[in-house]
């Protein structure tokens, strides 16, 4: 990150907040990265905003006397717009998200607020920013395509989860190797009710920064719709309408999302246009997961996507991926292709999910040799542990 | 990667050849923009000799069907190679732009 330490302004009327979140955050404070001012309403954050001119990110309240949140949040806009908020909302308070996205929050977390994941969305949110101001100094230089690629590589790479939740019920484990003309994929992975997971991968038609700005949004949209919607055809729904709306520049994403609650196994899944996952199971049997009909995000408004539960076992795992894998060209222009994936996941069925997936970043660098790599290459990987 | 036109009874057919990815999607859609000029009312889109197409090329593919939409163009696709057809069926594009077997077929549902 470009400068120590970032100041940060935590706008919350509960008088518990203050002492927590400088005793849960001391490390972080005490090491130089961040500092915090606090106000305890809309009206104080602004003037403290407009007498401190260095702050670099609020994290605000919605419910606040005097000035709420999301007028905050439209007045901030005005004031700097290059500054990032991130929202605290109620639980699945689909409404109040929506509006704070809708008037720029960069992204939000949910009460009772967990401080890792505050952590997590803090330092994405700077990395994000750092990245964005120097989208903005590059353009105002003038500089080469390259660097700006440079630039939107490091956008796409700072929202990526690099820490997976570690579970009695499963493992997970995703990575991307970007290629040089940023394509746009990613991956998430949502922490949602009832100990159950909701997790995504999407590849982006377009490269670049705009690509890399799209990928942005669609992923803040569908971590709202995510904790606003049970169903995750209703979740593709939403973010299909959102970026339906302001979508000039015509591009889609490819998306597959589902949840998997490892009480009972089961996965549900809704797809738009993107490849099917794979399930191996500890026989080394393979299949694709049946399609579920859906077009790409961004299409069209108005699209109905449907849904379907697919049961992991114990020792069960789901491979997800984008084209990049399975279109990786070699040396003789032959496409990687299904067969070869199989290959490694019944090869690695026994293995951890990241072993699994680094094994298949090294078939990849096999196989490929000089060629040179195209496409972004995304897997995630679900294990449910064997008994 | 080229396109080539032809106009068969009033028809314009664009006949895509070679690959179309990330690094001549820009020069397929000013190959296709080229293509249709002022005056086209119909346009089919053959893809007999069209080998690959990225996400990126999709993206074009459906900036030239809104494009069609908008200024009333009737349009439709035709002869996918199987991997094509297999990438329009799992981006859900198949259900936005009419596909048909044949450039014969094309012809006939839209003239």
């Amino acid at each position: 990150m470009d400068k120590n330490p970032h100041k940060i302004l935590v706008v919350d009327d509960e008088p518990d907040l203050q002492p927590l979140m400088l005793q849960r955050m001391r490390r972080s404070i005490r090491s130089g990265k961040y500092t915090f001012v606090f106000a305890e309403n809309g009206l104080e954050a602004l003037n403290r905003l407009r007498d401190e001119q260095d702050i670099d990110m609020v994290v605000s309240d919605i419910n606040m006397p005097r000035m709420d949140g999301l007028t905050l949040l439209d007045q901030i806009s005005q004031m700097d717009p290059n500054i990032r908020s991130v929202i605290i909302s109620a639980y699945g308070d689909m409404k109040n998200i929506r509006t704070a996205m809708n008037r720029g929050a960069f992204d939000f977390i949910t009460k009772p607020v967990d401080f890792e994941d505050l952590q997590i969305t803090i330092d994405r949110t700077l990395e994000h920013m750092t990245r964005w101001r120097e989208a903005l100094a590059s353009r105002d230089k003038l500089v080469t395509l390259q660097n700006e690629l440079d630039i939107a590589r490091k956008m796409q790479r700072a929202i990526l989860p690099t820490e997976f939740p570690r579970k009695p019920g499963y493992r997970i484990f995703g990575d991307m190797e970007p290629a040089r003309n940023v394509g746009g994929d990613f991956f998430d992975v949502i922490p949602l009710g009832q100990g159950r997971i909701g997790l995504a991968i999407a590849d982006v038609s377009d490269k670049g920064v705009p690509a890399a700005l799209f990928m942005m949004s669609t992923r803040t949209w569908l971590k709202g719709a995510a904790v606003g919607c049970e169903r995750p055809a209703d979740t593709l729904r939403e973010v299909n309408d959102m970026l339906c709306e302001k979508n000039d520049a015509m591009m889609f994403v490819t998306l597959l999302y589902g949840i998997y609650d490892p009480a009972s196994g089961d996965f549900t899944y809704a797809n738009a246009g993107h490849n099917s996952p794979v399930l191996v199971r500890p026989d080394e049997s393979c299949e694709m997961l049946p399609l579920t009909d859906g077009v790409a995000i961004g299409v069209m408004p108005d699209m109905e996507y449907q849904q379907k539960t697919v049961t992991l076992a114990p020792g069960d795992i789901l491979n997800f991926y984008t084209d990049g894998v399975t279109e990786a060209m070699n040396e003789q222009q032959e496409p990687f292709g299904e067969e070869r994936l199989f290959d490694i996941l019944k090869a690695a069925v026994s293995e951890g999910p990241e072993e699994i997936t680094r094994k298949i970043f090294a078939g990849l660098k096999d196989f490929a040799g000089s060629a040179p790599q195209s496409d972004d290459i995304t897997c995630l990987t679900l294990c449910r542990p064997a008994n | 990667m080229q396109v080539i036109a032809e106009n068969k009874n009033g028809i314009l057919v664009l006949l895509t050849e070679g690959r179309v990815d990330g690094s001549n999607a820009p020069e397929f859609q000013e190959a296709l923009k080229d293509a249709v000029g002022e005056d086209a009312r119909t346009v089919v889109l053959d893809f007999e000799k069209l080998s690959y197409i990225s996400s990126a090329g999709l993206r074009v593919i459906l900036m030239f069907a809104k494009q069609m939409r908008r200024e009333n163009i009737s349009f439709a696709a035709c002869s996918l190679i199987a991997s094509v057809k297999d990438i329009f069926a799992i981006s859900g594009f198949d259900k936005i732009i009419p596909i048909h077997a044949s450039q014969k077929e094309a012809l006939a549902a839209l003239g």
